[in-house]
C-alpha cells in the first residue's frame, strides 16, 4: 500500500495524505531518522526524559517526525501483551497538514503556502520567523529554529513529491505503519483496515481525523488504540480563524467606546473651562463664532 | 530538544496528584505492604497487584494524563519585545485619537502638540521593537508582501504602517507650521494626517487583543470577548498617563479619560477574579503570571482610580496625585501586557487543556484508580 499512488495520477498532481497506523509501528524510529537524513535537519542533542523510550519530546522544529512510545499500566490483551506486562504501543507523530491551517492562516507574509499535493508547506525564503504560527497551530507542530530565526515543519517532502516520490519516512517505514498516497484511497485503506482490527478483537482501535472541527479534516491521519488523548492527539482542534469575528467586533467596540469617551471628556472638561476661565484670542480666533476657550495658551 | 516535557510552571494538576498518591493502590506503604503479607498468609497467593518500590517513578500515557503530561502545545517564541510593543503601540495608537479630539475641539492644543510627539516616536520605538524580534530583522519589508485580513499580525503590520506614516507627516507639518508659520498646504497636510492618525490609531490601540486571542493559545482565545477592549483600555490608560506626564498634569479632560479607562480596568479586574473558569483562566491567577497580571490590574484600575477621583475632588491642587495615578497607570498598563504573555506561556505548558480535560481539578474517581492503577509522573512545578 506504500506505492505513492501518484504515478497513477491523471495529471500527475494529488492531493496527497499519510496515514499512520500505530497498529503497526515498532517503535524504531526510521522515519525520524529517515526525515532528518533527507531534509538536512540538525540534531537536537540527547535528552534522556524518562518517558518510556521517547527522547524526542514533541515534534518541533528540529524533529518533524516524533515516535511516540505510548505505555499503559498492564491491559490484558492491549497489544497482544501477558496481563502482568505493561502494554505499550508507538505512535509517528507529525505535521497534520490540516484542511484549515492555522499557521497558513495567521502567516503575515504568505511563506506558510498551500502545495498542489494539498500539504502545507513553509517557504524557508520568505519566512521572517515572526513566530505567528507557532502560536496559531492548533496541533503545536510548527516552531521558530531560534538559531536559523525561521518557522519549520515538515515539508510533507515537497521536493520528493515533486519529482514522484513518497516523503522519505513513508519510505524509510518497515512495517508501512505509515502509508502515503491520495487521500480519498487512503481513507478507504484506514476504514478498511479499522475493520480489520475490530474483527481481530480490537474493537478499541479508531481513526483519529478531526473533520467534525473546524479544522475540517488533516492531511495526516492516524489509526490508534484506545483514547486518542493519550497520544496528546487534541478531541477539538480548532482553527483558530473562528476567534476573529468576534475578536474583531470587540476591538470595534472599544475602538469606538474610545472615541466617545474622549470626545465626553473633552466636552465635559472645555465647558467647566469656558465657564471658569475668560476665553483666549488663539481658541476664538480658530473656533471663529464658538466661545469656547482653550485652557492654556502655549 | 524542542519540547521541555519537564518544565511545567502554573496550573499543574499537583493537587491531582498528591491525591492520586494518596489513594494510590501500589504506594508502598507500610500498612500496603500489611495488607498483602496477610492476603499471602491467609489464601496462600496474592492476587492484588503488589507495590511500586518507591523512587522508581513508571511515567503512564493515559486519557487523564496525556501523553505522560507532555504539553501539545507550542510555548509563544516572541521576545520581551513583543509585550513592550504591546505597551507602546497600545498607548500611541490611543494618544493619537486623544489628540485629534483634543485639537478638534480646540480645548487643548498643548495636548493635541504632545500627543503628535508620542504617536511618532511611539510608532517609531514600535517598528523597532517589532523588528528586532523578528527572527530575519532583514527580512521585515517581507510583512508587506501581502495584505492578508484573515491574520492579525498582517492587519497589525499594515496598521503600524500607515500610522506611522501619518503620524510622521502630521508631526511634520506642525514642525513646518511653527516654523514657517500656516499656510493653506500645510493645512491640509495637517489635518488630513491627523485625522488618518486617529483612523489608523483606533485599530492600533486594541488589534493586539485580537492578535493574541485569535491563537490556539487557549487562556487567550478563552478571553476573546474581553481581551480587545481590555487591551484597548490597558492602552488608553498608558496614553493618557504619559501625555499627563509629559506637562499635561493640569488637563482635567485627560483626567476624565484616565477615571473612565482606570474604572473599566477596575471592572475587567473583578470580571477576570470572578469568572467560574478556573482551569482555562489558571494562569491569570497563579504563578508568576498570575502575580504579574494581578499587579498590573491592581496598579491600572482601582490605584489610579481613586487616585484620579482625589485628584477630580480637590481639582488644580492635585498635581501630585494625578502624577502618582499616570505612573500607576503606564506601570500597571506595562505589567498587564507582560502578565498576559507569560499567562499565555503558562497556557501553553498545561497539558491538560487542549485535550479538552477542563474538569480535572476533580481528582479522579477512586474505582478507576482501584481498577487500573495509573499513577502520573509528571514532573512537578519547581
Amino acid at each position: 500500500m506504500s506505492s505513492p499512488l501518484i504515478d497513477t495520477a491523471p495529471n500527475g498532481k494529488h492531493t496527497t495524505a499519510f496515514l499512520t497506523d500505530s497498529t503497526l509501528c515498532i517503535g524504531c524510529k526510521a522515519c525520524e531518522v529517515a526525515c532528518k537524513e533527507w531534509n538536512g535537519v540538525s540534531a537536537d542533542g540527547l535528552n534522556w526524559s524518562g518517558f518510556s523510550y521517547d527522547n524526542t519530546g514533541a515534534v518541533g522544529h528540529s524533529s518533524w517526525r516524533h515516535v511516540k512510545f505510548v505505555e499503559h499500566a498492564p491491559e490484558p490483551g492491549f497489544g497482544g501483551n501477558a496481563p502482568d506486562v505493561s502494554s505499550w504501543t508507538f505512535s509517528s507523530d507529525v505535521c497534520k497538514h490540516c484542511e484549515e491551517a492555522g499557521c497558513l492562516e495567521a502567516c503575515p507574509t504568505g511563506s506558510i503556502v498551500r502545495t498542489e499535493f494539498g500539504g502545507v508547506y513553509v517557504q524557508p525564503d520568505i519566512c521572517n520567523g515572526c513566530a505567528y504560527c507557532v502560536v496559531a497551530c492548533p496541533f503545536g507542530v510548527v516552531q521558530k529554529n531560534p538559531n536559523e530565526g525561521m518557522a519549520f515543519k515538515c515539508t510533507f517532502c515537497y521536493d520528493r513529491q515533486k519529482v514522484g516520490l513518497e516523503p522519505a519516512c513513508a519510505k524509510a517505514c518497515p512495517t508501512e505503519s505509515i502509508k502515503f498516497g491520495e487521500i480519498d484511497q487512503l481513507k478507504l485503506v484506514a476504514q478498511e483496515r479499522l475493520r480489520e482490527l475490530h474483527s481481530r478483537g480490537m474493537s478499541d482501535a479508531n481513526i483519529y481525523d478531526p473533520t467534525d472541527t473546524s479544522v475540517k479534516g488533516i492531511h495526516a491521519s492516524f489509526i490508534v488504540r484506545g483514547d486518542p488523548r493519550q497520544y496528546n492527539l487534541p478531541p477539538k482542534p480548532e482553527v483558530p480563524t473562528i476567534y476573529l469575528k468576534e475578536g474583531w467586533k470587540q476591538a470595534a467596540v472599544g475602538a469606538a467606546g474610545m472615541v466617545m469617551g474622549s470626545l465626553i471628556a473633552f466636552a465635559i472638561a472645555g465647558r467647566r473651562q469656558a465657564s471658569t476661565r475668560s476665553g483666549d484670542s488663539f481658541a476664538q480666533q480658530k473656533l471663529g463664532t464658538r466661545t469656547m476657550p482653550r485652557r492654556r495658551t502655549r | 530538544m524542542n519540547a521541555d516535557p519537564l518544565n511545567h510552571e502554573a496550573a499543574n494538576p499537583q493537587e491531582n496528584l498528591s491525591a492520586a498518591r494518596q489513594n494510590d493502590p501500589v504506594r508502598a506503604t507500610e500498612s500496603r505492604l500489611l495488607e498483602i503479607r496477610r492476603e499471602a498468609e491467609t489464601k496462600g497467593k496474592v492476587e492484588t497487584i503488589g507495590v511500586r518500590p518507591p523512587g522508581a517513578p513508571f511515567p503512564i500515557a493515559s486519557p487523564e494524563t496525556g501523553y505522560y503530561g507532555i504539553h501539545m502545545l507550542k510555548e509563544p517564541q516572541w521576545t520581551a519585545e513583543i509585550p513592550l510593543y504591546f505597551f507602546v503601540g497600545g498607548a500611541a495608537g490611543a494618544a493619537a485619537t486623544i489628540g485629534t479630539i483634543a485639537d478638534w475641539t480646540g480645548f487643548d492644543e498643548k495636548v493635541a502638540r504632545d500627543a503628535r510627539w508620542v504617536t511618532t516616536l511611539g510608532a517609531i520605538a514600535s517598528s523597532a521593537l517589532l523588528i528586532s524580534d523578528l527572527g530575519r530583522p532583514s527580512r521585515f519589508l517581507n510583512m508587506l508582501r501581502m495584505f492578508k485580513p484573515q491574520s492579525p499580525m498582517s492587519m497589525g503590520a499594515w496598521t503600524l504602517a500607515a500610522f506611522g506614516t501619518f503620524s510622521g507627516a502630521n508631526l511634520f507639518a506642525q514642525l513646518v507650521q511653527d516654523r514657517f508659520g500656516s499656510n493653506a498646504v500645510v493645512s491640509v497636510l495637517k489635518n488630513s494626517s491627523q485625522a488618518l492618525t486617529m483612523l489608523f490609531g483606533l485599530p492600533l490601540h486594541n488589534y493586539t487583543g485580537v492578535l493574541i486571542g485569535a491563537t490556539a493559545i487557549p487562556v487567550w482565545n478563552h478571553n476573546i470577548r474581553s481581551l480587545p477592549i481590555h487591551f484597548g483600555t490597558s492602552g488608553l490608560e498608558a496614553g493618557t498617563s504619559i501625555l499627563e506626564l509629559m506637562g499635561n498634569l493640569d488637563s482635567s479632560a485627560l483626567n476624565l479619560i484616565g477615571i473612565g479607562s482606570c474604572a473599566l480596568e477596575t471592572y475587567e479586574g473583578y470580571h477576570l477574579e470572578r469568572k467560574r473558569d478556573p482551569v482555562v483562566n489558571e494562569p491569570l491567577k497563579h504563578g508568576v503570571s498570575g502575580w504579574i497580571t494581578r499587579a498590573g490590574g491592581v496598579l491600572s484600575g482601582p490605584v489610579p482610580l481613586a487616585l484620579r477621583l482625589a485628584a477630580l475632588v480637590m481639582g488644580g491642587r492635585a498635581k501630585n496625585l494625578r502624577r502618582a495615578a499616570a505612573w500607576s497607570g503606564v506601570a500597571g498598563s506595562l505589567l498587564t501586557r507582560y502578565g498576559w504573555v507569560r499567562a499565555g506561556h503558562a497556557s501553553a505548558r498545561d497539558y491538560r487543556l487542549p485535550l479538552g480535560m477542563k474538569d480535572t481539578k476533580v481528582p479522579r474517581s477512586l474505582e478507576k484508580l482501584q481498577s487500573k492503577p495509573k499513577v502520573p509522573q509528571v514532573k512537578a512545578a519547581v
